[in-house]
């Protein structure tokens, strides 16, 4: 039997989990009657179901708004938990609903607890970026101003929930109980401990922030054994740097890199901002990005135009590759049975790397087409380039043609134009829900040119986000 | 007391604290059984065999429910046209109810419904408009409106110009998936929990099913997490289906559609292809126009007729059409049965009209704001001017287009910004911006007249505490509120003494869905017409007893005057109780003057128009296609608002709603008829960062309605959807600018990044 530990709205809960992948919300609301949090997809991009979970890190407080429904129980063992109901005895006491009342912020109400969650975690955070923090709270009544409105208001007299001092003092007490072995066995702690469990599963499944297994449960109805949450690893989730790299583990979350490397990588770090929503970088992690080898996630293009390495562990033997011979075939990875992404490596500055996401909406959308560029010039003279693509290609991929022409060509617009041609010896790409064969094709060289113009400082304005209204 | 007041909506605290109850929140008996659908994966054809051992003896799985099952009728259609719950043998979309499996837990039925095998003969699938139209597949046959002679004047205009504009569906989205719980009574009866929008059409059809009488049934809804549309006949198949179950085993049952589920069962807002042919002369005035409108209906008639009939009816939005004719084709398919959403094909039919004003602008060079005032109906409150009639012979009397879209032109600062515009595209090579202003004209009623009519009860409690209820339905347009202020000023009450109740069909019998912008037309009159009767009682009785006349008697300020004397409520409540005087009354309110005959295309269908116009400013890539809104300027008639706040949260929210079904809002089938986008990762509804950064929205000031509508008020729910279209016409001005104003820009809808950039792309080449 599998014990965890957590706090639910100020109380402590020791559950024996019978089933690995109950999520958190079918857990709340049916075995809690705590029915203020809402199932509006079950998939992660509606935020109806969003809770705030308290996680303490080397003794620092971290707030994350998370989605409930592709949360596991396991997941939980060690954090505090606070859902709607328990973030106020009653309106008064917190300013965000004070004011979400009346700035008529709420229509029908369903998204509503799950905004509401979410600002709160933005105020106990000092983030004002609404835009971002409610990328993952979708409401299809308002229009969301009046829903921006209340949450400007809220800035000036809100004041810290009294809870929060205490949900932390209750943390303290139950991080310091010590883990048995067999919880180790499915928490590991250690990269030891995921070595051993890998070496007896090796077809287990790893789970890092289960934004995508969590669907493999809620809409796939898979019934998963040998399943294995490695977000309790901290030797696995620090962001270090080596001589000119950076050394990312693969359990870091995509907000933590993305807030990390914003001065060093702008550009990588604004690619991630559109990567998902709040709810969903939060959970995530860089590995399960890249593991899972998704042709449409976002890191993975980027990473390889970056010159990435990832660093794969079996059974504590240690082997390195660069990123984009990871993906061999769709479905298909360069990885053993038994092996797990341990690390990945970047340059510690992105340069002349560039990404464009493409999709039907800004934010949290999964990209018709990710294209990312690094073009190194010496003299007017392309010494160097990598371009990588997502959604061209059933994996993650470079456009080698693209730069075995660009490579020793003038840095000009008729190398462009020519180099543009070269896309299709490259790619061929499907007709999809999210763009036809013949736009991809199409905006992979407007990319190029894109990229050109944004190099060459021709133009001033270049990007619909960055225009000045 | 309370009118005109920017109330909040009823239920906000209880919304940003989560204690809010929607159907799926309400505790259940430990008993309760859960209910999913086994969904044909087959878009045309027959079942051959069907094997459900599996499913039976799957985990938790207490009962297995097909067709052959139901007790009663196998129908919950809203139409004279049946529509089985469970499929009969025929199929004919792919996401269509073959059989019910309850069990224990939603997520053990989920996974044994699964399990079922099913053999099926397929037959060829009718997916697209072009294919429906190619095979001749028609729910009914052509309908025809006619005035004037179009053709004649189209073939002798100084131009004429023809077109084709393709327009996308849209999922509801709303918030809080279909849900439905039914408890039932030791004697037979049955309740419905529904999230409903027409509790009375469950109640009907869950009688039928059950072949009992509706007496034996009562649905309640409290309140829904947004319906638009999709909750007015989709919610029939849930509400049926616990009922069966409920009948069948004795025990509860609930049933939610997972989101997935949700989205392949149920229907959508009707894609069109509309054709138009138009003679207009040298200043863009319309001199003759015909439409063609090709409906994709779905598999089944649903609320399609009456949808087909309002787009017809507003292919002439806010414009006067001398001589105009409309065809409209209602095609079958083998897709969802498409539905109410928010508009009920009028925004449809709008689209055609703008896009012809479009194409006109740029084919003579001319602003499209110069085009659109010359065309406008007149304004008939000015005596030199005539009464124009519309394409269905009837007659505007209340326009007010102009001097609204007047003073939007003004505080947008269009014409000034209409230069900068100019200015910024000729320095920028690679984003382009655009404008457009477009105007709003809607019929309020619904077109089937004998919907137009509502019942209320009200209770004055020997307390003079107030409860109200009527048929309309909360789903988050703050009808409740609005209906409460309404008894709040019927009796000069504080609205804290006025309690609003969950819509119950033992209460109010006979309701029409609230739908059709009505909610508070209808139920705000009935349960002023309630409240009058309770105060006519009130004024006789103390008339009588303290020798006064029915002038002397006054409801002010909170309390009741006679003669100038102040009572309060509360003890002459209590007087009128201890001297036997009925306390409680219904109120019944059926909306007068509308006369239409549908297959003639002749009459009055409406009692009013509502109108509203927007500009939108937007900014296009022209190396991606991506775009955004920057700016929206609303003006918008509620006529006398009964509550601002809550009209204007209307407003915006109709408008995002609008502007997000043309541009990000793609639903796409694949060639077997499977629906692709069935999820919010691949359905993309706007998001926070969608939403206009300048978003200026008023109400447009005026003596209020000219009808005697409830206070004068006008009808808010469907109008402003409709102010959206003004972001795809302004996305069509920004791609024009491309090719320097030589070629006209169409944009099929959803106006997405791909459909953008092959536009530009005819631009450019010059197409």
């Amino acid at each position: 039997m599998q014990k965890i530990t957590f706090i639910l709205n100020g109380e402590e809960v020791s559950l024996e989990v019978l089933s690995s992948t109950t999520t958190l919300l079918d857990w709340l609301r049916e075995e809690k009657k705590l029915t203020g949090t809402k199932e509006g997809c079950n998939e992660g991009d509606c935020g109806a179901c969003t809770v705030l979970v308290t996680d303490l890190k080397k003794g620092r407080t971290e707030h994350k708004a998370l989605n409930a429904c592709i949360l596991f129980l396991p997941q939980l063992d060690g954090k505090a938990v606070r859902t709607i109901e328990g973030l106020a005895s009653k309106t008064s006491d917190l300013r965000i609903q004070e004011e979400m009342i009346s700035n008529h912020s709420s229509q029908c109400g369903f998204c509503t607890p799950g905004i509401v969650v979410s600002l709160l975690t933005a105020q106990l955070n000092k983030d004002k970026n609404y835009d971002d923090i409610l990328a993952g709270n979708l409401c299809r009544c308002t229009g969301y101003t009046p829903i921006i409105d209340a949450a400007i208001a809220a800035e000036k007299t809100a004041k810290m929930p009294v809870w929060v001092k205490a949900d932390n003092n209750k943390l303290k007490k139950i991080s310091t109980n010590k883990k048995s072995k067999q919880s180790k066995l499915f928490l590991p702690q250690t990269i030891k401990d995921l070595e051993k469990w890998c070496t007896k599963n090796p077809e287990g499944i790893l789970v890092g922030g289960a934004t995508d297994v969590g669907l493999w449960v809620t809409k796939k109805l898979m019934d998963l054994k040998q399943i294995c949450f490695i977000g309790q690893i901290s030797e696995m989730s620090q962001i270090k740097t080596a001589n000119q790299s950076l050394n990312i583990g693969a359990c870091t979350t995509i907000e933590t890199l993305r807030n990390n490397i914003k001065t060093s990588h702008p550009e990588f770090s604004e690619l991630l901002r559109r990567y998902g929503s709040t709810q969903v970088r939060n959970a995530a992690t860089i590995g399960g990005n890249i593991a899972n080898g998704s042709p449409i996630g976002d890191s993975s293009p980027a990473l390889i135009a970056l010159g990435a390495t990832i660093s794969l562990n079996l059974k504590g033997k240690h082997r390195t590759i660069p990123i984009e011979e990871f993906f061999i075939k769709y479905g298909i990875q360069n990885k053993q049975k038994g092996e797990f992404i341990e690390s990945i490596n970047m340059p510690r500055k992105e340069g002349n790397f560039r990404c464009y996401k493409i999709s039907k909406r800004f934010d949290q959308d999964i990209s018709a087409i990710c294209g990312c560029f690094n073009i190194t010039i010496k003299k007017d003279t392309i010494i160097n380039a990598r371009i990588a693509f997502g959604g061209m290609a059933e994996i993650p991929k470079r456009a080698i043609a693209v730069e075995n022409f660009l490579m020793g060509s003038s840095w000009s617009d008729e190398t462009i134009s020519k180099a543009c041609l070269e896309f299709e010896n490259d790619f061929n790409p499907i007709s999809d829900m999210r763009a036809s064969s013949q736009y991809r094709n199409l905006v992979a060289k407007n990319l190029l040119k894109k990229y050109f113009i944004e190099l060459s400082k021709t133009e001033k304005n270049t990007n619909v986000l960055r225009v000045k209204i | 007391m309370s009118i005109l007041k920017p109330l909040p909506h009823d239920a906000a605290a209880l919304h940003v604290s989560g204690s809010a109850q929607y159907t799926d929140d309400i505790p259940t008996p430990d008993n309760t059984l859960h209910l999913v659908f086994g969904l044909s994966e087959i878009a045309h054809g027959r079942i051959v065999k069907t094997d459900l051992t599996d499913v039976k003896s799957a985990s938790g799985v207490s009962c297995v429910l097909m067709a052959k099952d139901i007790p009663g009728k196998n129908d919950i259609s809203p139409s004279p046209f049946p529509e089985p719950l469970l499929s009969d043998g025929t199929l004919n979309y792919i996401g269509q109810p073959i059989f019910i499996c309850a069990a224990t837990s939603h997520l053990l039925a989920r996974r044994a419904a699964k399990l079922a095998k099913i053999e099926y003969k397929k037959k060829k699938a009718i997916i697209t408009i072009e294919e429906a139209i190619k095979a001749k597949s028609l729910l009914e046959k052509p309908v025809v409106y006619n005035k004037g002679d179009p053709e004649n004047t189209i073939l002798n205009s100084e131009f004429n110009l023809n077109g084709t504009i393709n327009i996308g569906g849209q999922e509801h989205f709303y918030l809080e998936g279909q849900a439905a719980l039914a408890i039932p009574h030791d004697d037979g009866d049955i309740t419905i929990h529904c999230s409903t929008q027409h509790p009375t059409e469950a109640q009907h059809k869950v009688a039928d099913a059950l072949k009992k009488p509706m007496n034996a049934v009562r649905v309640q809804v409290r309140r829904m997490g947004g319906g638009f549309g999709g909750k007015e006949s989709q919610s029939n198949a849930l509400a049926v289906a616990c009922a069966i179950m409920a009948n069948q085993t004795g025990k509860p049952c609930k049933m939610r559609y997972d989101r997935d589920d949700d989205m392949i069962v149920t229907g959508k807002r009707h894609d069109f292809r509309i054709d138009y042919n138009v003679g207009f002369n040298g200043k863009g005035k319309i001199t003759g126009i015909e439409f063609k409108q090709f409906v994709r209906c779905g598999w089944s008639a649903d609320l399609s007729l009456a949808i087909a009939d309002r787009a017809m009816l507003h292919s002439d939005n806010a414009y006067f059409l001398s001589d105009a004719k409309i065809t409209s084709y209602r095609l079958l398919t083998n897709t969802q049965s498409a539905t109410a959403f928010r508009g009920f094909g009028g925004p449809q039919g709008m689209i055609g009209i703008e896009q012809v004003i479009n194409h006109i602008s740029q084919y003579l060079g001319k602003d499209s704001l110069t085009v659109r005032e010359q065309n406008f109906y007149n304004n008939p409150s000015k005596r030199k001017n005539e009464v124009q009639t519309t394409p269905y012979h009837m007659q505007v009397k209340d326009s007010i287009i102009k001097p609204l879209v007047k003073q939007l032109k003004s505080s947008s600062n269009y014409t000034k910004r209409r230069l900068e515009i100019e200015n910024w595209n000729n320095k920028n090579k690679f984003l382009k911006k655009g404008l457009a202003l477009t105007p709003v004209k809607f019929g309020i009623s619904f077109t089937l007249t004998h919907l137009n009519q509502a019942g209320a009860l009200v209770h004055v409690y020997q307390d003079g505490s107030i409860r109200i209820n009527h048929g309309g339905t909360e789903m988050g347009q703050g009808l409740f509120q609005k209906v409460a202020q309404v008894a709040a000023q019927e009796f000069s009450q504080p609205i804290e003494n006025i309690k609003i109740t969950a819509t119950d069909t033992g209460k109010v019998p006979n309701t029409s869905a609230t739908a059709a912008s009505s909610g508070t037309d209808l139920n705000g009159m009935a349960v002023k017409v309630a409240c009058e009767k309770i105060k006519l009682r009130l004024k006789s009785f103390l008339g009588k007893t303290y020798k006064l006349k029915a002038t002397e008697i006054e409801f002010l300020n909170g309390s009741i005057y006679c003669k100038g004397k102040e009572y309060s409520f509360k003890s002459i409540i209590k007087q009128a109780y201890e001297n036997r005087i009925s306390l409680s009354a219904t109120g019944f309110y059926a909306t007068p003057e509308i006369k239409w005959d549908r297959l003639k295309g002749k009459g009055n269908p409406f009692y009013y128009f509502a109108y509203g116009a927007a500009v939108t400013e937007v900014i296009i890539d022209t190396l991606t296609g991506e775009n955004r809104i920057l700016r929206v300027d609303i003006c918008h008639d509620a006529g006398k608002s009964i509550n601002p706040a809550i009209d204007i949260g209307q407003i915006q929210g109709g408008y995002v709603q609008g502007a997000g079904w043309l541009t990000t809002e793609e639903l796409i089938w694949n060639e077997e008829g499977k629906l692709m986008t069935h999820a919010p990762s691949t359905y993309k509804i706007p998001a926070c960062s969608d939403r206009p950064r300048i978003f200026h929205t008023n109400l447009f000031h005026y003596e209020g309605n000219k009808k005697q509508t409830i206070y004068r008020s006008k009808a808010v729910g469907e109008p402003p959807l409709m102010l959206g279209i003004s972001a795809l016409m302004a996305l069509n001005d920004a791609i024009a600018s491309v090719g320097d104003w030589d070629r006209y820009a169409l944009l099929d809808t959803p106006a997405t990044p791909e459909k953008i950039l092959f536009e530009i792309q005819k631009q450019i080449r010059g197409i």
